[in-house]
């Protein structure tokens, strides 16, 4: 939920009786009310959600968030003939508004064309951190200020997809480089991408080799197990884990299948349904980046992430990129904390 | 007037009639005697299918015991050159097939050093041909020429990788390359002729000289020409390999089953896998010959002309040869030192037996 900035009720008793209307039964205070009125500016104010997508050309990715979102949000980049690939690794950003039931939705989509693609990928991650850290600086540039906005705007990365090539043997080093680094400062949900070229077996044996690879280097990926608040978020989230990554297939044209109107690969030897659970797991991360998890996202980007790149910029501001409008914050007295080590985490 | 058929022994007793018709009947019974010889070498990324190809297309086993290394094995690796060798028999002709494998070529993050262990082992076997060839005993010189290598071409990219391009480029003058597009069943129709022309086009781009399949002779059949002009039209082949067993419209046939259907390696409308079998089989003579013609040619005259010094790094300076031939010279001193004080020991001890002095060379 989003941070309240109302003083709390003397009597907060009574959570769990069902909301009858404000002034109707006298008995009750009316404090479910307040439900109503936090969606109701929810509705007005809207949600802004940013993500970025990782992964080697031709994994996918476009199409992928296409798919997520259930329109054009990227034109599929297929470069024509003229266009060569990047030679360094780029990023750009695309926002797109996208409305339902009323409810207003600024996604912002990074794209990463050129990661992976060169001859030498050495430190080609550096850039997409360079970016979430200027995101970062961003926002804690907005929120020092003496009169601050009265709605930062949050450019911060909420998610991190990377896509993982459908090798079928296990995660490469640069696979491993990346999430390594990365787990640190985002929430990263690693994918299978093209998961169309594996069969269950494959999809399976794949997924379990990934596991172990992730679990002996120490990538904690989202969502992660350290953050789980309560048992039945423990419950929820270790149904999720075990299904990490999910093998997915994107596809944005539709077909006719059974007299249904579906997205899907059309094939010699048959159609692959995007949105069928027995294809593919796209249903899953779709649940889990809007449905259920968007907001956990957001919350743990802010309370976690963002606040460990602010410790550690309090402290040590001379260790961070410098980024536009850089300024030196570090008081002189403050001795350093283990922020030299890593990141930690800031409750 | 005897009725040519083409096959069998005719009748020499017919007037005006030589026999040397029979030369290649004669040269097909040493040949099935002989049995052949052909060296594959296959090259691609983790994870393309290279070893499922290989036991579909050869209809065996190459690599019974197979484990895959984990992440942390494979941060650690280098390319590596892994050879096996199996004999094929089919119908009284015999195959000698030797797979040259390539693990770990772009597998690290920094790729730049992925080809050289492989063009070495390329041109250690012209070395070594070369070095048979001039020898004294010629009969028995065992052919581990790379005749044809597979570049496995990823289906997840949008064309060629700076990768794909730079070590064609290293190794097109060492050996035939044939371009094939792995795990085909992840592409549409569509999206597989889009990705052959892109591929194709590249490869002009880059000037990179891939193996061309000979144009059929002007004599041979209709069908033989369709054939080979179908061939090329193919290429770069996107092929499937599997050796499983499914059972399709009631039969079985080998494929791989998804949940939404089977794909077929043997059906020409999922993949070219066939055309790929057709083009080794048809054409294994045509790659022996261009190898041993053209790239086997190419580097004995380079190698001959750089002279019976063996080279191994291309481009060495003259202050490195001026170093090694000090060092030379430094060890030839030595030497002569060496002999000098045996020669005064030996006058000293043999003072009596003056004229004993031997000269050791």
């Amino acid at each position: 939920m989003d941070t309240l900035k109302e003083s709390p009720s003397p009597c907060s008793s009574r959570h769990n009786s069902p909301r009858p209307a404000p002034c109707e039964m006298p008995a009750t205070v009316g404090i479910e009310a307040v439900l109503d009125q936090l969606k109701i500016k929810a509705m007005k104010m809207g949600f802004e959600f940013n993500i970025m997508v990782v992964g080697q050309s031709g994994l996918g990715k476009s199409t992928m968030v296409n798919t997520l979102f259930k329109s054009k949000v990227w034109k599929s980049a297929l470069p024509g003939p003229g266009v060569p690939t990047p030679q360094t690794l780029q990023l750009h950003s695309v926002s797109h508004v996208i409305e339902e039931k009323g409810l207003k939705l600024k996604l912002t989509v990074t794209d990463t064309p050129g990661f992976g693609d060169q001859i030498n990928n050495d430190k080609c991650w550096e850039p997409i951190l360079g970016y979430i850290n200027e995101q970062y600086e961003q926002y804690l540039q907005e929120e020092i200020l003496i009169t601050r906005q009265r709605h930062i705007p949050d450019t911060r990365v909420h998610c991190c997809v990377y896509f993982v090539p459908p090798t079928g043997h296990c995660l490469r080093p640069l696979d491993i480089e990346f999430l390594q680094r990365l787990c640190q400062t985002v929430n990263v949900v690693p994918v299978i991408a093209r998961a169309d070229s594996l069969t269950i077996e494959e999809r399976e044996a794949f997924r379990s080799r990934i596991q172990k690879d992730l679990k002996s280097h120490c990538i904690d990926v989202y969502p992660q197990k350290r953050f789980d608040e309560d048992p039945n978020d423990k419950i929820l989230n270790s149904k999720i884990r075990e299904r990490i990554p999910f093998a997915v297939v994107g596809a944005d044209q539709e077909h006719v299948v059974n007299g249904r109107c579906v997205l899907g690969r059309k094939t010699n030897w048959g159609i692959i349904e995007v949105e069928n659970m027995a294809h593919c797991e796209f249903p899953l991360l779709r649940d889990l980046l809007i449905r259920s998890h968007l907001q956990d996202l957001k919350d743990i980007t802010h309370n976690i992430h963002y606040e460990n790149y602010r410790v550690v910029r309090l402290n040590e501001s001379h260790q961070l990129p410098r980024g536009p409008g850089w300024v030196n914050l570090a008081p002189v007295s403050l001795a350093s904390t283990s922020a030299g080590q890593g990141w930690t985490y800031h409750s | 007037m005897s009725k040519q058929q083409p096959a069998q022994f005719i009748n020499p007793e017919t007037p005006g009639y030589v026999g040397f018709a029979n030369l290649p009947n004669q040269v097909h019974r040493k040949s099935v005697k002989k049995g052949f010889e052909f060296t594959l070498m296959v090259v691609g990324e983790s994870g393309l299918g290279k070893s499922t190809l290989i036991n579909s297309l050869f209809l065996t086993d190459l690599y019974p015991e197979r484990i895959i290394p984990g992440a942390a094995e494979k941060i650690e690796r280098t390319v590596q050159i892994e050879a096996s060798t199996v004999e094929i028999e089919e119908r009284g002709v015999k195959l000698r097939l030797t797979v040259v494998d390539t693990p770990g070529y772009g597998d690290a993050i920094n790729c730049r050093d992925c080809f050289k262990t492989i063009i070495s082992y390329i041109d250690e076997q012209f070395e070594r041909y070369l070095h048979d060839e001039s020898g004294l005993n010629r009969r028995h010189i065992i052919d581990n020429r790379v005749h044809c290598c597979f570049y496995f071409i990823s289906p997840f990219g949008h064309g060629l990788k700076p990768l794909d391009v730079a070590f064609m480029k290293a190794i097109h003058n060492k050996v035939n390359i044939v371009p094939v597009i792995a795990k085909a069943d992840t592409l549409t129709l569509k999206e597989r002729e889009r990705l052959k022309k892109r591929i194709l086009d590249e490869i002009e781009e880059h000037n990179i000289k891939i193996y061309h399949l000979p144009d059929a002779e002007s004599d041979e059949d209709e069908d033989f020409k369709e054939q080979t002009r179908l061939l090329k039209a193919s290429i770069p082949f996107s092929v499937v390999g599997s050796n499983q067993l499914i059972e399709a419209k009631g039969k079985k046939v080998r494929g791989r089953l998804y949940p939404w259907g089977v794909v077929e390696v043997e059906n020409p409308e999922h993949n070219d896998f066939l055309k790929l079998r057709t083009m080794l089989i048809t054409h294994m003579q045509d790659l022996q010959e261009v190898t041993q013609d053209l790239h086997y040619e190419n580097f004995r005259s380079e190698r001959l002309k750089r002279g019976g010094r063996k080279v191994e790094n291309e481009d060495m300076n003259k202050d490195q040869i001026l170093l090694e031939k000090e060092a030379e010279l430094r060890r030839m001193q030595e030497m002569i030192a060496r002999m000098q004080a045996q020669m005064q020991m030996q006058m000293q001890a043999g003072d009596g037996d003056s004229g004993a002095l031997g000269h050791h060379v």
